[in-house]
């Protein structure tokens, strides 16, 4: 059991583009430890996709090393499949299938693993075990994936943004098997672009971006990593005619103040202690004689760490990161 | 055990797949058995349809239609079916202005209109390229010309050929047997194939330790288990409902069958092979099956295409499989008479699968 789950070296992933060759996978280490839970974070087109399938034998690299559970693949597939389990972003199931016809077909592909009924419990679809795939909802269908991932009782899961599309309820409750997976001492690998998910479930994460990890650590670690440990959101009321808006520059050198940048309608400040920089802030603003329109204090998340690095949000298309995931998921059900 | 043997699993998916959704045991079994039953009794045997005419009323067309009413009575009073004349049709005649005649003849209402002229004399209108208006025309001449006095010296006797074996019904049900197994191959496996490769389904199973071959044998086996009940409704319908024989032996029917299945089982993994749209695969499979809908002979005799075409046709597997099952099912043809066409059915089968394997794409 000394050698790691998963060992990748310099992997690298070309696609013949319009104009040169893609690098979706550019030069990517790993190293993911037994029994730890491990997520890839980055936005959509990062390579998290093209990596993952890459490690679940999937796609092929372009070239690089790569070591599962001790096993390459090309030489130990068959073995390798046997030990660990998959889901795939987009997987749709037969309509007409029940549950429990689903999980026992893939359960026969398995030499040992588990008793269907049994991983249906572990995902809580008991009461849907003898209804077809169509009559589920997202979330349901979703976690009859992941139970066609563990039916193997695999090492290894690999979760491709499990949680994509789904309401909050049923991410909590797919977040529940993850845990349950990874407390059995499994080795859990969750590609997501939701940053509380990963800080809720992952031991370490790698941040991936244009195809290489640029920050790795556990979330606690990046977080560390950003100095200050709170950020300062506000914004100024534009209807007070005032001439010229404040450049971000202004407040870095109010006290306590780590770092600033824009927001959508207003400034995000990241700052050390809060009683000291919101005092200053606020006077520096009475000076300018420019009013409040709103001031909210929270701790600094994994969001935080990926706007630093890269000056982008995750999700393009959605810039406040409290409100719920949207529901206009890519996923189709 | 079963249970745990993913080729069992994977064949129950496909069965329940299909007897799960009502639509697609209609298309497999109640359409072509309704198909078989409306062409049935649309070219079953009956007495000829009155031939449609109309007379151009002028000067001399009283006459003429006196000549025809005579014929219709001669006919209706006719009991023998020996009597030549219960052969020809009545004539259903109507007097009509000139201009509404001509116009219901440019309009096909009308196959062909009798103009009287001058000195007995009469022209007829009718379009050549329409087989009943050639037909018509022929007919009421030959109705006018023997009232007018015409004798015919040579005594004739008409033989007709209906006996079970050699009406259109006994040649279209093997036409639909094999209609049926083609279009059960190409979508049963073509079409589902590219259905679980859009829904990442087949990449889903690569992703386990699933034997491949597994996966293709149990599509196969599902293939050859539906086609069975599919020759079984087609061959019942035909032998119950219209009296057609059976003249060959029933195994070889079934044999011709299975091997035609496989062919285009074939044909459907290579049509799929690499399509990633069920637009992309329908368009394809229309490609492919169109041709064999018009040249393979199933509604009509392929001879009738030009010469320099047969080679291509003789080689469609549509072809040898409704050819094959005809010659067994209608003249008793044996193994050996049917061993040419089961040989280019086993060809067909062995390149569509060696290529479709080495192309095949899982995700």
């Amino acid at each position: 059991m000394a050698e790691c789950a998963i060992q990748v070296q310099n992997l690298r992933k070309e696609y013949p583009g319009r104009s040169g060759p893609v690098h979706a996978v550019n030069g990517i280490d790993l190293e993911i430890q037994r029994g730890e839970c491990f997520g890839l974070l980055g936005p959509n087109g990062a390579g998290k996709t093209t990596t993952v399938e890459i490690l679940e034998g999937l796609n092929r690299p372009t070239s690089g090393a790569v070591q599962v559970l001790g096993l390459e693949w090309g030489e130990s597939d068959r073995a390798i499949r046997e030990r660990i389990g998959v889901t795939l972003q987009e997987t749709r199931f037969p309509d007409k299938e029940t549950v429990r016809e689903i999980v026992t077909l893939f359960r026969s592909f398995y030499s040992r693993g588990l008793d269907p009924m049994e991983v249906i419990a572990r995902v809580a679809l008991e009461s849907k075990a003898t209804a077809f795939v169509e009559q589920l909802s997202g979330g349901q269908q979703q976690r009859l994936a992941v139970a066609i991932a563990l039916v193997g009782d695999p090492e290894i899961v690999f979760l491709d943004e499990p949680t994509t599309g789904l309401d909050p309820q049923s991410r909590r409750q797919l977040w529940d098997v993850i845990r349950d997976f990874r407390d059995r001492g499994r080795t859990v690998v969750l590609t997501t672009h939701y940053m509380d998910e990963a800080e809720r479930l992952c031991d370490r994460v790698a941040i991936i971006d244009h195809g290489q990890i640029i920050a790795l650590g556990s979330p606690a670690e990046l977080i560390a990593r950003m100095g200050g440990e709170h950020i300062v959101e506000f914004a100024l009321d534009s209807a007070d005619g005032s001439a010229t808006p404040p450049t971000v520059e202004s407040f870095l050198t109010l006290d306590s103040v780590l770092a600033a940048r824009t927001e959508a309608d207003g400034f995000a400040l990241t700052v050390q202690a809060p009683h000291r920089a919101i005092p200053a802030l606020l006077d520096e603003l009475e000076r300018g004689g420019r009013p409040l329109a709103r001031l909210t204090t929270r701790h600094v998340s994994l969001e935080d760490v990926f706007v630093a690095l890269t000056g982008r949000h995750l999700r393009d298309d959605e810039n406040a990161r409290d409100s719920p995931p949207p529901m206009k998921g890519r996923r189709r059900f | 055990m079963l249970e745990s043997s993913p080729l069992f699993q994977l064949y129950l998916v496909r069965l329940r797949d299909f007897y799960r959704q009502p639509a697609r045991v209609f298309w497999v079994y109640g359409f072509p058995t309704l198909m078989a039953i409306t062409l049935g009794f649309a070219f079953r045997n009956r007495p000829p349809a009155p031939i449609q005419l109309d007379l151009v009323s002028a000067p001399g067309s009283g006459a003429i239609k006196a000549a025809f009413d005579a014929h219709n009575t001669r006919l209706r009073q006719s009991s023998s079916a020996a009597d030549p004349i219960a052969l020809t049709p009545p004539i259903d005649v109507a007097l009509r202005d000139r201009d509404v005649a001509m116009r219901r003849l440019k309009t096909g209402k009308t196959p062909l209109v009798l103009e009287p002229g001058p000195n007995d004399s009469c022209s007829y209108h009718y379009d050549p390229t329409r087989p009943e208006a050639s037909l018509a025309r022929q007919t009421v001449d030959d109705v006018l010309q023997e009232a007018a006095g015409r004798s015919n010296p040579r005594p004739v006797r008409d033989v007709q050929v209906t006996e079970p074996g050699s009406r259109y019904i006994d040649f279209l049900i093997p036409g639909l047997i094999g209609l049926n197994s083609m279009g059960g191959g190409l979508w049963g496996v073509g079409f589902l194939l590219v259905n679980f490769r859009v829904a990442k389904l087949l990449k889903r199973f690569v992703a386990t330790p699933m034997p491949r071959r597994d996966f293709l044998l149990a599509l196969l086996g599902a293939r050859l288990t539906f086609v069975l009940p599919d020759l079984a409704v087609l061959l019942a319908l035909g032998v119950w409902m219209f009296g057609m024989p059976i003249r060959g032996s029933l195994a070889l029917v079934v044999a011709l069958e299975i091997t035609g299945a496989l062919a285009f089982a074939g044909i459907g993994l290579l049509v799929a092979c690499r399509a990633t749209t069920t637009e992309a695969v329908s368009g394809l499979m229309n490609l492919v099956m169109l041709p064999m809908w018009l040249l393979s002979g199933v509604f009509f005799s392929s001879e009738r295409f030009p010469e320099a075409l047969q080679p291509v046709i003789k080689a469609l597997p549509l072809t040898q499989l409704v050819g094959g099952l005809r010659s067994v099912m209608l003249e008793g043809a044996g193994v050996v008479d049917v061993a040419p066409a089961l040989a280019i059915l086993v060809a067909w089968t062995v390149v569509t699968f060696t290529l479709a394997l080495r192309f095949f794409r899982w995700s």
